[in-house]
């Protein structure tokens, strides 16, 4: 191994790590919400989730491929919205034609998503290669702030206000809606929803649709921070994601929160302070540590 | 009594292979005794005998571990980095491999088996995805990163190098795929055996029996990942090199697919679903540069080209018609029962 | 007198067991019926089975018309309530969640629900994991008695509760049974006297008795071999 330079520990380089840590951590998030809410109320774990991410940054670079004639920021928010779209009609299908007849039979849902995150990133190999894809985003983006001395890439601001927005969003929603109130007592005790006279596959397609949608934005966010989509992110992405939600505990919005700031904090130090590389494999010893401390993650169900 | 035959015979007659040279047009590409041909059966019985593995942890005691690359890795890995870098002799490799084949399982199951279900596999995923990281890392450019690390084949048994010795690794990937077959069949039939299955059926029932299923997860854990190591060595000898695509979770789901595909806690069910697997995969790609599959118009041809997105499908078309696998075939649903709530 | 539920043949199993082997009963509409036997005679597997949350073979009648293959949530926007063994709050939601859940189409009856438990006006907003044991069945009875239902399915009402609370319980089930026919699983004899009109009795998946409960009641020595108790 090359020696590695003494790292700087100055006041900005914290900052900056802090932001990005935080930026990736919304990144999860986005992701592990979803995860998470459809393993609480359904008992799927969904190995399609990187799946949902990777469709719905194909269509928003799709959209913007097409979309050649209008200016870049109106371009770049309509693509956006299409990608976001494409995510939650891809994922509510998934339920309606692929998980749910397959109602209570978990290991079998769990295998047909398998099954169809391997041929959703096959076929986007084979419709547009291998190859990341340049992905345009407004100049801004690209540029950064000062923040202390830090120079903060600006994209990192944005990801972490989505995530924020769709925290709150989906809080108000588990709270405040009737479909929320469903999902939320479906996550406790799923049979006796249905013995209140509700049919709780709605929700379920619900779920999904939302979980589609925010794996879509964290598709587009990824695809603004990297500048590309490309066939392989999903899948890469998904297993961090899959880290935040056992360290969360599974079937928790506020655990799943804040597992992702500290995954996404501890792999952007570790990366800087220990060594470049290591900051994927401090995340896994974490897990491996939470886990030998509390086997059922850091939260109990509280959705 | 004839049951038990059947392998004996099945082993005589796959042994004789390399001996004939016969031509089956569509199934191979060349007579059976040439080493392209060779080098692809070499690769489905390995295959087959490293979906067994993965089947005594999913099919047998129902584990669903989503790191099963993992210990196939290290076999190639270790092994590779002790010849290559460390210039090592090949028994040398071999010995310390297997030594590693033991306690890394016997480590990291420890750990993920404190979990159950799907927290299980996204632990173990976890760990996987670690060893992946470690490979592309590259610590000390011993494991060649993203180019792999072809092996030194001055320290490989001189019998075991070259187009020429085709066959002779065709007969160690067939003594790889019968020894997995026999001592699968041994272990699943043992007393720990049939407490793994009654742990698949019902693991409450086996605690309450007064037994500790965690002990009997970790056996059976660290006797599978074991093989799957020695598989890793196996594909080393056959492939002469390590690639990293080995380590990824990709290359655990697919055998998920094999033993799915097969039949999972079944006799036959996972080598056939691994042999078939890797004979589809190879002749897929093939058959997508074909002259029938080039004419097809492109809605159909652009995802015929990709084996991953054919076998992905067939997959998921297995799981809801044939659930019991090819080795249950007789259990097909119908689309009316599948679709019936 | 018409039945309301009718029950014939019908058979549960759940792993390798057979848990009801051709339980046939009717309930009368009006009153109430108790659903009496011994512990793990299948009492609950038998409302389990009629709510549709276990898969069961047989046949079921709601005022006529057939339920046996609906789904649950059918069922009971068919006019069931269900108020489960172990009563089935939600811990996590809070009492005026559970009961917002439990609200059907029409007039959710809250001035009923709030003037036989008055109590959970006040604790509206707690966390209903949070409540005492007695507290959660008054939530899980309320959730039931918030729709105007046809039958209601009562599972064990008093089961761990103080004695007093026990006659209160009682008493909600009396003033229910004024305004819906009632099957009650209950192993408080003294509550079955002062509630039922009739009891069918199960012993091992089957049905071994009907008839009206004063009969039952007053013959100790039928009583103690159906029921194993003095
Ligand atoms: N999931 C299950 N698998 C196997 N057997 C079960 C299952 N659930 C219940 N049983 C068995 O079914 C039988 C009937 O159970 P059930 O709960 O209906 O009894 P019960 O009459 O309500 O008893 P209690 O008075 O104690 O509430 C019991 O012997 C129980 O052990
Ligand atoms: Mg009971």
């Amino acid at each position: 191994m090359p020696a590695l330079p003494v790292p700087e520990r100055k006041m900005s380089t914290l900052i900056l790590l802090t932001i990005t840590g935080l930026g990736l951590g919304a990144m999860y998030f986005l992701i592990a919400s979803g995860l998470s809410l459809i393993y609480g109320l359904m008992g799927v774990l969904n190995f399609a989730h990187g799946a949902f991410l990777t469709v719905g940054a194909y269509g928003a670079w799709f959209a913007e491929s097409k979309l050649t004639a209008v200016s870049v920021l109106p371009r770049f928010l309509l693509a956006a919205l299409v990608g976001l779209a494409v995510g939650a009609v891809f994922a509510a299908l998934v339920e309606l034609v692929l998980i749910r007849p397959l109602y209570k039979r978990h290991i079998e849902q769990v295998l047909v998503t398998v099954g169809l995150a391997l041929a959703v990133s096959a076929l986007v190999v084979a419709i547009w290669g291998n190859d990341a894809r340049p992905f345009v985003a407004p100049s801004w983006l690209g540029e950064t702030t000062s923040v202390a001395g830090a120079h903060i890439p600006n994209d990192r601001w944005v990801e972490i206000a989505t995530a924020v927005v769709v925290l709150v969003a989906l809080n108000a929603f588990l709270r405040r809606t009737r479909y929320g109130l469903i999902i939320r007592a479906g996550v406790e005790n799923r049979a006796m929803v249905t013995a209140l006279g509700i049919d709780v596959r709605r929700a379920f397609m619900l779920v999904f649709a939302i979980g589609g949608v925010a794996a879509a934005i964290a598709g587009v966010l990824s695809g603004v921070y990297f500048g590309t989509v490309d066939p392989a992110r999903g899948t890469s992405l998904l297993i961090f994601a899959f880290i935040v939600v056992v360290i969360g505990g599974l079937g928790s919005l506020r655990g799943t929160a804040v597992s992702a700031v500290v995954v996404g904090l501890v792999q952007q130090y570790a990366n800087y302070y220990a060594s470049s590389g290591l900051g994927d494999l401090s995340v896994v010893l974490l897990l491996g540590i939470v886990l030998l401390a509390r086997p059922g993650g850091l939260s109990a169900k509280l959705a | 009594m004839k049951r038990s035959l059947i392998p004996i015979v099945l082993l005589v007659v796959l042994a004789l292979v390399p001996q004939f040279s016969v031509d089956i047009p569509y199934v191979f590409n060349g007579s059976i005794d040439t080493p392209g041909t060779l080098q692809l059966l070499a690769l489905c019985l390995l295959f087959g005998g490293v979906a067994m593995t993965y089947d005594l942890l999913f099919g047998f005691t129902g584990l669903l571990s989503f790191g099963h690359a993992l210990y196939f890795a290290a076999g190639v890995y270790v092994t590779d980095v002790a010849i290559t870098r460390w210039h090592w002799s090949f028994v040398a490799a071999i010995a310390f491999t297997a030594l590693v084949g033991v306690l890394l399982p016997l480590a990291l199951g420890a750990v993920s088996l404190r979990v159950g279900g799907i927290a299980f596999a996204m632990v173990t995923l976890a760990f996987a995805q670690a060893g992946s990281i470690l490979v592309f890392k590259n610590p000390h450019k011993w494991t060649g990163g993203e180019e792999g690390l072809g092996a030194d084949y001055t320290k490989l048994p001189q019998g075991l190098v070259g187009i020429f010795n085709t066959k002779h690794l065709y007969w160690v990937a067939l003594g790889f795929a019968a020894a997995v077959f026999a001592i699968v069949q041994w272990a699943v039939h043992s007393s720990p055996g049939h407490v793994w299955q009654a742990i698949r059926e019902n693991e409450l029932r086996v605690q309450v029996l007064g037994l500790r299923p965690y002990a009997y997860k970790l056996m059976v854990f660290v006797l599978a990942s074991f093989l799957a190591t020695a598989g890793g060595v196996v594909y080393l000898l056959l492939l002469g090199g390590a690639t990293p695509e080995v380590t990824s979770a990709n290359f655990t789901l697919t055998l998920l697919v094999m033993v799915v595909i097969g039949g999972t806690g079944t006799r036959w069910g996972a080598l056939v679903g691994g042999v078939l697997y890797t004979w589809a995969n190879e002749r897929l790609g093939d058959a997508s540069s074909s002259h029938a599959v080039s004419s097809l118009p492109s809605v159909l041809r652009t995802p015929l080209q990709q084996p991953l997105f054919v076998l992905g499908v067939l997959f998921i078309l297995v799981v809801f018609f044939v659930p019991g696998g090819i080795a249950r075939f007789g259990r097909v649903r119908r689309l009316r029962e599948v679709f019936q709530r | 007198m018409t039945a309301i539920l009718s029950v014939s043949d019908l058979h549960v199993h759940l792993g390798e067991s057979h848990i009801l082997q051709g339980v046939s009963f009717d309930v009368p509409d009006g009153g109430v019926t108790a659903l009496l036997g011994r512990n793990g005679v299948g009492k609950t597997t038998t409302l389990r089975a009629l709510m549709g949350l276990v898969d069961r073979r047989g046949r079921v009648e709601l005022a006529g018309e057939s339920i046996q293959a609906a789904a649950t949530y059918r069922i009971v926007q068919r006019g069931v309530g269900y108020v489960p063994e172990d009563r089935d709050v939600f811990a996590g939601l809070t009492v005026a969640e559970n009961l917002r859940l439990a609200e059907r189409d029409g007039e959710p009856r809250y001035e009923l629900v709030y003037e036989l438990f008055p109590e959970l006006r006040q604790r509206a907003k707690q966390r209903a994991g949070t409540l005492s044991g007695g507290q959660q069945q008054m939530v899980a009875i309320a959730r039931a008695l918030l729709n105007e239902n046809r039958v209601l399915l009562v599972d064990e009402p008093t089961k761990g509760l103080a004695p007093l609370l026990v006659t209160e319980v009682a008493r909600v089930l009396e003033r229910v049974s004024e305004l819906t026919t009632v099957l009650l699983v209950e192993q408080n004899l003294g509550v079955v006297a002062r509630v039922a009109r009739d009891v069918v009795v199960l012993d091992t998946g089957r049905v071994v008795h009907i008839g009206p409960a004063k009969e039952l009641l007053a013959d100790t020595s039928m009583v103690n071999r159906m029921l194993g108790v003095a």
